[in-house]
């Protein structure tokens, strides 16, 4: 028999069934829908951190003074006073991985400029910062190494401290400005960068040679961080690597002692959310997964009440010539069909839900290639597999016994 | 000669229900020649029904030679069975057993659709020769709902003819009609029978008989009487003589 012939059967049955074929398809529509919004909000949130990570500059590594321990008590790592600035040219002298690097000390206060005031960080650093950062300058000009030297009392400001500052949209740039009453000449102004995934404002910064913060600000000597810069994304772990190595023979540790500092790049902190987010998609399309299993039980269970209901015309195509593999093949074409139809559906509604979800509720989606191939692929088998059975069943009746049903 | 299209010897059919061992079929021997109309008759458990199912091929002796066209059927496979029923045989039921909510013409063309020699155009042509035949040239769009039971019977027969068989096998099929149905479609059944189609009717009615040539009578397994019947009755002229209906 023409596969067409059988194709032409099964469309029949279910056309003729167009109701129960309908309810039949939604369980399998709603999963295979789910399925697909559920990977790509997963996608969406996990390319959303990675974006995020990557525009705090994905090379980036961050050196900071105390252990990195689980458990136990641990201290404060800014009251930690480890990490200095010998450190800092330890490594700057030894390392062959890094691009940039700067030292870091940062405070909180107040920026005043007349009447305006803005509660705000004031980051210590060196010209090396805003290529690790991956940071634009918007108008204005980096300090100089020389400022550096001289602990000059010259900032760069970010956009939220401008707006609130200079709420009269006059230019910042060659303004002075007060930072915890310590006077600062405005050199530049910070590219906007909006707040990053962890909901801080990248903007509310003001940034001036670390000496100046140190001397002027904190009164301090030590470093509460040391920020580089790998040469190379991949290189970032090797990196990570061998500034600990410079650093534990810095601070002369045995073997047997633990770091008094620790070393983290980018990537850590990416595969940290990755695999948070990761979890969660996992957790949301095996949830998803089951709906689509469901649907398959539902296939199932409406073959059988086909089968049992058609046995006597089961029985009559038997008589007439229709051989034991006619017979499959037509439940089993009328169940992949079914399955399938409900497959392309619930890809449309999926998609559909992604563009409502990423429109509405405002949730980062991505759709990937491989979700609407899988599910599908998942729909014609579950067709098949939860098919095969009933239209086996109906293969194998007596055609004798099939003609007698009432 | 006439060509013989059935040829039984010494078949038995046995069926073992539990310990017991039932013989439904005790050793029975006959031939059908091409053209002949041959009623099968015997009371419920004379063997009647397995005959039935061994000449449709939907089932097979324990023992004994059964042919069919010239095919001997003992030891065919299921889709083998299929095939010769595709090709040999044309069923007629006693409850029409047409697809609901299928048209007449679809009906007909289903023995057509296990048939891949024939196409789809040849199938369509087939069908409504066949619909023709049985007088129901402008029916052919109609669902078996939307007929009678003698035009579904109609429709059946016409089912039964589409593959050209060799042989019509009917199984009670005026057992749901009244007098006057059951007597147009034994007309027809005669007018087919003239044409040269081999009909086989297996009945329980005593007056089907008559309509046919030869009746062949069972009873517990074998069989009791095999006769020719020359005084043929005409159905045409027995349903003329029936009194007019009131509507």
């Amino acid at each position: 028999m023409r596969l067409l012939n059988l194709f032409k059967i099964a469309f029949k049955a279910i056309v003729l069934n167009k109701m129960r074929t309908l309810l039949t398809m939604l369980g399998i529509i709603i999963g295979v829908a789910s399925v697909i919004a559920m990977l790509a909000i997963g996608e969406g949130s996990k390319e959303s951190i990675r974006a995020t990570i990557s525009n705090m500059g994905s090379n980036m590594i961050t050196v900071k003074p105390g252990a990195d321990v689980r458990g136990g008590v641990r201290r404060n790592a800014s009251e930690m006073e480890t990490l200095t600035f010998k450190d800092y040219e330890a490594i700057k002298a030894q390392t062959t991985l890094t691009s940039y690097i700067s030292p870091i000390v940062n405070g909180s206060g107040q920026v005043i400029n007349g009447s305006n005031n803005w509660p705000s960080t004031i980051f210590g650093v060196n010209p090396d910062y805003l290529n690790i950062k991956v940071v634009d300058l918007q108008s204005g000009s980096m300090f100089t190494n020389a400022e550096v030297q001289s602990a000059a009392k010259v900032a760069l400001i970010g956009q939220t401290v401008v707006d609130n500052v200079f709420p009269d949209g006059e230019a910042p740039v060659g303004k002075m400005i007060r930072f915890n009453n310590i006077p600062f000449k405005v050199i530049g102004v910070l590219e906007e960068k909006g707040e990053n995934t962890f909901g801080q404002d990248q903007d509310d910064v003001v940034v001036a040679p670390y000496t100046t913060v140190q001397k002027r600000i904190l009164a301090i000597d030590h470093l509460n961080e040391v920020m580089a810069s790998a040469i190379s994304e991949e290189d970032a772990p090797n990196a990570v690597l061998e500034i600990t190595e410079i650093l534990r023979t810095q601070h002369k540790l045995a073997d047997a002692e633990d770091d008094d500092f620790h070393v983290r790049s980018m990537e850590e902190l990416i595969s940290t959310f990755s695999s948070t987010s990761e979890m969660l998609t996992i957790l949301l399309v095996a949830v998803a997964s089951i709906s689509l299993l469901i649907g398959g039980i539902g296939i199932m269970n409406i073959m059988y009440v086909s089968v049992k209901e058609r046995t006597k015309e089961i029985g009559l195509r038997m008589a007439v010539g229709g051989k034991g593999a006619d017979i499959l093949m037509q439940f089993l074409i009328e169940a992949i069909l079914i399955s399938i139809t409900g497959g392309i559906l619930g890809v449309i509604l999926g998609l559909g839900s992604t563009v409502f979800i990423e429109k509405f509720l405002n949730w980062p989606t991505s759709v990937a290639l491989y979700s609407i191939i899988i599910s599908f692929a998942v729909c014609a088998v579950t067709g098949i597999f939860f098919g095969w059975y009933p239209a086996r069943k109906a293969s194998a009746l007596d055609p004798i016994t099939a003609l007698r049903y009432e | 000669m006439r060509k013989e299209i059935i040829k039984i010897e010494d078949l038995k059919r046995e069926f073992t229900m539990g310990s017991e061992t039932v013989h439904a079929l005790r050793s029975i021997s006959f031939d059908i020649k091409e053209g002949e109309f041959v009623t099968i008759m015997g009371s419920s458990g004379s063997g009647k029904s397995t005959l039935l199912n061994i000449l449709g091929c939907l089932d097979q002796p324990t023992s004994g030679t059964y042919e069919i066209d010239g095919v001997k059927v003992k030891g065919l496979s299921r889709n083998e069975l299929a095939t010769i029923r595709n090709e040999k045989i044309g069923f007629i039921f006693q409850s029409y057993n047409l697809l609901p909510r299928t048209s007449a013409i679809e009906n007909v063309e289903l023995p057509l659709l296990y048939n891949s020699k024939v196409s789809t155009i040849e199938r369509r042509e087939r069908a409504i020769k066949a619909l023709k035949m049985v007088g129901l040239g402008d029916r052919m769009n109609h669902t078996p709902s939307q007929l009678s039971g003698g035009q579904q019977q109609r429709v059946a027969i016409a089912r039964s003819l589409v593959n050209n068989p060799v042989m019509i096998l009917a199984d009670e099929a005026t057992g749901n009609l009244d007098t006057r149905t059951s007597y147009e479609i034994m007309s027809l059944f005669q007018e087919l029978n003239k044409q040269g189609i081999t009909i086989t009717f297996v009945t329980h009615e005593p007056d089907i008989a008559t309509f046919s040539n030869r009746t062949i009578v069972l009873k517990d397994g074998h069989i009791m009487q095999d006769y020719n019947n020359y005084n043929i009755q005409s159905a045409a002229e027995q349903l003329a003589k029936l009194p007019k209906e009131d509507h």
